[in-house]
């Protein structure tokens, strides 16, 4: 079976000159659908920078990208519009929730870009906020929710639309310890019900849910270990 | 992604930033009113000045002794006589008159009953003087032709001298005494608007000139001729024709400048326009700023919400929300808040419209609406749009960082 994320020597450079930065050196990776990758690296690894263009935010210097076996960089703007849309989702470590919009609204949003009608779109919104566990918080708007909350509502949204890939990138650093186990719970759950979950983190603790820990440094890979995941047996 | 769905996103972002929306309407709405506003005040005025003007009759003109030496019946041997104005009335040299009217005018106390007052105006003049002097009765009838051949004692009241002679009773065919002649009213002028605010425009009584004389006035010279054109148009060539004829007729002065002078209402009447004209340009100039100031405002606030809006953008976009939806959604919102404004802000000045202003009623005009309204609008989508394409065009990650 072919991986669900296949990238091969991918390279990013920001500025130019002097100011050059090489954010990415060459980074090859496979990852195999229902894997739970957890990506870790200092400061400056590089680490955001191979995330985003996972989430087809960015776009490489140079390599190839292929998901689920289509060639990402070659697709036209509203292609790749379509795979955001279908294909990924996308949870930021700010959040990123539409201010002053119900945590209902914000969930049904990727699936009105999809074209759903508004009954159909509701029932799954619900569902998916029931996942994690905020069914009863639906009609509440991102400022009405605490930290944690609002990142399971992101969670939520990441997940409504039944992405091959979720994608989430340090999605505890802005949460107290509490909220971090709520969200980890939920991502345990996820895997438990097969999907790809990619995450990056700096916390050893949140990194040893995965059952695959990639370590960047400097814009490469510096290690690739499978291991027996702490939430696993949970 | 259906367009009934777009608008719908388009109405919840504007319900979303209620006070953000409120205040770019407030001042989209601001800019609006005020032009249609002031415009039309500038239109209401320099219309008033014009009304006031063609009160007086525009297609006349007014021969007075020369000089500004005060033309009273009493003064100057020369100047202007019957014989005068009879020469005026000549369909070869002056083709284009209508009709003359030899005017003498005085003050002098009626007095009916026990009641008595005093007219500041007694004028003798022909039959023709109504039409010429756009005086109209509103009720009996004028002299004619023949009252005035055969020297009859009859009389037309102005509105005040009806008033204050014939409380509650119909002058009509009453007699007055006036200098100790009886005269009968035969008829009341029309209510008229008091021109120039000096004196009381009604407060004036017309008999025929030969009585007049007889009674008043003595058979010294007349006050001034009125000349009535016979079109209005035909003002300036009728000056000409008969400046020939007075130039002719009317001795100069002993300082040499000419016995008589010409004054046309309609020459009044281009001097005022062009007074109310520049009134208007500078009430629309002023208007222009504040639609600026206006649209300076309505610019800020859709630039100072670029940030937030281009993050929200980045958002959409990570969701995976085409560009064409993402324009479309906030091009709608930039329309919806401009005319909404634009709207209320013409009918907030159609409404102020209803008021007098500093004395003066507005005429709205109706380019003025259109013009404020484009200008809104179209600020409105500018600078709505603009920063929503560019921001629909960035990569999500760029859209996401923007500070």
């Amino acid at each position: 079976m072919h991986p669900v994320l296949d990238v091969r020597s991918l390279t990013k450079v920001y500025g130019e000159g002097e100011a050059t930065v090489h954010a990415l050196r060459g980074v090859t990776l496979a990852i195999a659908r229902g894997e739970y990758v957890a990506i870790m690296g200092s400061s400056g690894s590089g680490k955001s920078t191979l995330m985003n263009i996972l989430g087809c935010l960015d776009v490489p210097t140079a390599g190839r990208y292929l998901l689920d076996s289509v060639d990402v960089s070659r697709l036209s703007d509203r292609q790749l519009a379509l795979v955001r849309n279908r294909l990924i989702g996308f949870v930021f470590q700010s959040f990123n929730l539409i201010p002053r919009t119900s945590a209902l609204g914000n969930v049904e949003l990727p699936l009105a870009y999809a074209g759903m009608h508004a009954r159909e779109r509701r029932r799954r919104a619900m569902h998916a906020l029931d996942t994690v566990g905020l069914a009863d918080r639906h009609d509440h708007e991102p400022n009405q929710l605490s930290g944690g909350q609002q990142q399971r509502v992101a969670v939520a949204r990441a997940l409504v639309t039944e992405p091959a890939l979720l994608l989430a990138d340090e999605p505890t650093g802005n949460l107290d310890s509490h909220s971090t186990e709520d969200v980890l719970t939920v991502f345990d759950e996820l895997r438990a019900a097969g999907r790809t979950i990619v995450l990056i983190t700096h916390e050893p603790e949140v990194g040893a849910r995965a059952d695959r820990l990639i370590k960047l440094f400097d814009g490469e890979i510096q290690s690739d270990v499978r291991q027996h995941a702490v939430g696993a047996a949970g | 992604m259906s367009f009934a769905e777009i608008i719908r996103f388009a109405l919840r972002g504007l319900a979303a930033n209620k006070l953000r929306s409120g205040l770019t309407m407030l001042g989209i709405l601001i800019g609006v009113a005020s032009v249609i506003l002031l415009v039309a005040v500038g239109n209401g005025s320099a219309k008033a000045v014009s009304d006031r003007i063609s009160a007086l009759g525009t297609n006349t003109l007014t021969v007075s002794t020369g000089g500004g030496r005060g033309g009273g019946a009493s003064t100057s041997s020369s100047g202007l006589t019957l014989k005068v104005a009879d020469a005026l009335d000549d369909p070869v040299l002056a083709p284009d008159v209508k009709s003359v009217s030899p005017v003498v005018s005085t003050s002098a106390t009626i007095a009916y009953g026990s009641t008595s007052y005093d007219v500041n105006s007694f004028v003798g003049s022909t039959a023709s003087y109504f039409t010429a002097a756009n005086y109209p009765l509103a009720s009996g009838s004028a002299f004619s032709t023949d009252d005035d051949a055969q020297g009859r004692r009859v009389v037309v009241i102005g509105q005040t001298v009806a008033e204050e002679l014939f409380p509650g009773v119909d002058p009509v065919g009453e007699q007055v005494t006036v200098s100790g002649a009886l005269f009968t009213v035969v008829g009341v002028l029309d209510e008229k608007s008091s021109s120039g605010g000096f004196q009381d425009a009604n407060d004036v009584a017309i008999a025929p000139i030969t009585a007049v004389r007889q009674v008043l006035t003595g058979y010294g010279a007349l006050n001034s001729i009125l000349v009535e054109a016979a079109d209005s148009k035909m003002v300036s060539t009728v000056t000409s024709e008969i400046t020939v004829i007075l130039n002719q007729r009317v001795p100069t002065s002993s300082s040499g400048s000419a016995g008589y002078t010409i004054r046309s209402a309609s020459q009044l009447l281009e001097t005022q326009t062009e007074t109310a004209d520049t009134f208007t340009t500078l009430l629309g100039a002023v208007a222009a700023i504040s639609l600026l100031v206006g649209g300076i405002g309505i610019t800020n606030i859709m630039l100072v919400t670029v940030t937030e809006r281009t993050r929200e953008i980045g958002i959409r976009k990570a969701l995976g929300a085409p560009r064409r939806v993402i324009l479309t959604q906030f091009l709608i919102e930039a329309t919806l808040l401009s005319f909404i404004g634009g709207g209320l802000g013409v009918a907030a000045a159609l409404i102020g419209a209803n008021f007098k202003i500093v004395g003066v009623t507005p005429v709205v005009v109706p380019s003025s609406v259109v013009l404020a309204l484009s200008v809104s609008v179209v600020i409105g989508l500018f600078f709505g749009g603009l920063p929503a394409a560019r921001a629909a065009r960035l990569r999500p990650i760029d859209a996401l960082r923007y500070e």
